[in-house]
């Protein structure tokens, strides 16, 4: 595990070297991924110039959930979201090149063309969540799960972004399978999960444990009723259901490079 | 230090045979291989397209696990221990590039270095030493995809001996490499074997490579070995004054026929 992180920040330094060398292209990209990201939020208050709760929250706790969640997503895409681009690797013969290398492929895979732009998302949405925070006076006897939920974030999505490549073990061209688990949940969560339906809900908190990224334990943290009735002691699951989420992913990765064919020639 | 013992692998391919039915067929691209190759050896790797020599060099480099049989490379088992045999190991694919291809190929030497965890000093003499047998040093701070096909070949090779690995294997090196280039290969790996005594196992379709570099020669044939001896020997199935080219064709065709 050590080795891995060793691993990972080696590599990183070398990636971040290699692009530092166009500052400008950096630049632009960082401040663009601000901007783009930036309109999401934008959505958001044009919903609030026309009703004044959606799904029965007001707008700093929309903007919490917002928050939150587009932390946890956009580090996980920092640091790992490069794995679900593994079919690519496999059909361009690359991952052989990793294979052969004394440093586990995911570190590698995750790692590759690593660069600091994606943290405009992050940074964008650390803005959003610092401005909902100072409306909305979350005492400390609840705001303490806010980095525990945010951590949680990161270990669920990336959980899912490793079972996106792991699928691609076996159907090379499944990137789009997966993206509506990473790209999908990470919208998904944008919003309190009470605007889509109770199915659905159920769903995303007992199959696809997505609600815990932000959902149960935002509830927790603004001390609200649960729209949908489910039992209080949900809003303590996170770091349980990210755990369960993380082992299956690495099973299924582990399985998965068992079961890698390479390609032709 | 390579040793294989009845080593199969099949892949499962599922074909469409109407218009919603599948079949699935199984290919044995390797099926009950056994040999052994001894530290210091020089061994050629020969067969048609498609006998199964990459599938071969994928399982010894641990990319591809076995569905069948027991490997030992450098003592390790390759698809259980893959990270550790790595360093153990050299592994050089003529037909794509093990470099990455938009950093210069310094870079490239310095990120395998880290990789490795190859003491400075020591990957400086070795560099040097690479830099100046390969003749590097003109295209060092280029970007791999703008090498030439020689220049990067010669670039992959050094990049797989960086670590001072004591096995090295190598699919094709001297595949679509002018005269000049595939001298400046064969001289180098030549002198790689004699001087340092690093044990190489190639594939190849070019004859020239085996006649020039390999005491032995294994021959492979729908996934089982076909012939295994020395270039003499590989001669003597022939009638005498046959060319190397007319030597192999007999066997190739010889394998399939049976």
């Amino acid at each position: 595990m050590i080795e891995m992180v060793r691993g990972y920040a080696l590599l990183a330094a070398i990636w971040i070297r290699a692009s530092a060398q166009y500052p400008v292209s950096m630049a632009l990209l960082t401040a663009g991924s601000f901007l783009v990201t930036s309109l999401d939020i934008a959505a958001i208050a044009v919903i609030f110039t026309h009703t004044g709760s959606l799904g029965g929250f007001t707008l700093p706790e929309v903007m919490f959930l917002y928050g939150t969640s587009g932390i946890s997503f956009a580090l996980a895409d920092l640091l790992f979201g490069n794995v679900d681009r593994l079919g690519q690797h496999i059909k361009a013969g690359t991952f052989d090149a990793m294979l052969i290398r004394p440093v586990s492929p995911f570190v590698q895979i995750a790692v590759e063309r690593f660069t600091f732009q994606r943290l405009g998302r992050t940074a964008q949405a650390g803005t959003v969540l610092a401005i909902a925070l100072t409306r909305l006076h979350v005492p400390w006897q609840r705001a303490w799960m806010i980095p525990l939920m945010v951590l949680c974030g990161i270990v669920l999505f990336t959980a899912a972004w490793t079972l996106s490549g792991a699928i691609q073990f076996l159907l090379t061209d499944a990137a789009e399978v997966g993206h509506a688990f990473t790209y999908g949940g990470g919208q998904l969560t944008q919003y309190p999960l009470s605007v889509y339906g109770s199915d659905l809900v159920r769903a995303v908190t007992f199959i696809v444990p997505l609600a815990f990224v932000n959902w149960q334990p935002g509830l927790f943290v603004l001390d609200h009723p649960d729209p949908m009735g489910l039992p209080y002691w949900l809003r303590f699951l996170g770091p349980v259901a990210a755990l369960t989420l993380a082992c299956v992913a690495a099973f299924a990765w582990r399985a998965g490079l068992r079961r890698y064919r390479s390609t032709g020639s | 230090m390579i040793e294989l013992d009845g080593v199969g692998r099949s892949f499962t391919v599922r074909g469409k045979t109407g218009r919603l039915r599948r079949d699935t067929r199984v290919v044995h691209a390797v099926r009950d291989l056994s040999f052994e190759v001894a530290a210091g050896e020089f061994v050629g790797y020969l067969g048609p397209n498609g006998a199964g020599k990459s599938t071969t060099i994928k399982m010894l480099t641990g990319i591809l696990t076995p569905t069948s049989g027991r490997i030992q490379v450098a003592g390790l088992d390759p698809s259980r221990r893959r990270t550790t045999l790595a360093r153990r190991i050299g592994v050089v694919f003529g037909q794509r590039t093990m470099l990455w291809w938009d950093l210069p190929l310094k870079d490239s030497f310095t990120l395998i270095r880290h990789l490795y965890k190859v003491d400075q000093v020591k990957h400086r003499k070795r560099l040097a030493e690479l830099v100046d047998v390969l003749d590097l040093g003109g295209f060092l701070d280029k970007p791999v995809r703008q090498l030439s096909l020689g220049q990067r070949m010669r670039g992959d090779i050094a990049a797989a001996l960086l670590h001072d690995p004591p096995v090295l294997v190598l699919d094709e090196p001297t595949i679509g490499l002018d005269v000049v280039s595939k001298a400046a290969v064969r001289d180098f790996l030549r002198g790689l074997n004699a001087e340092r005594g690093t044990t190489v196992l190639l594939t190849t379709h070019d004859l020239g490579d085996i006649e020039r570099l390999c005491r032995r020669v294994m021959l492979i044939d729908h996934g089982s070995l076909a012939f295994d001896g020395t270039v003499a020997e590989l001669r003597a199935t022939a009638p005498d004054g046959a060319s190397i080219e007319e030597v192999v064709t007999r066997l190739y065709t010889r394998a399939v026929r049976s």
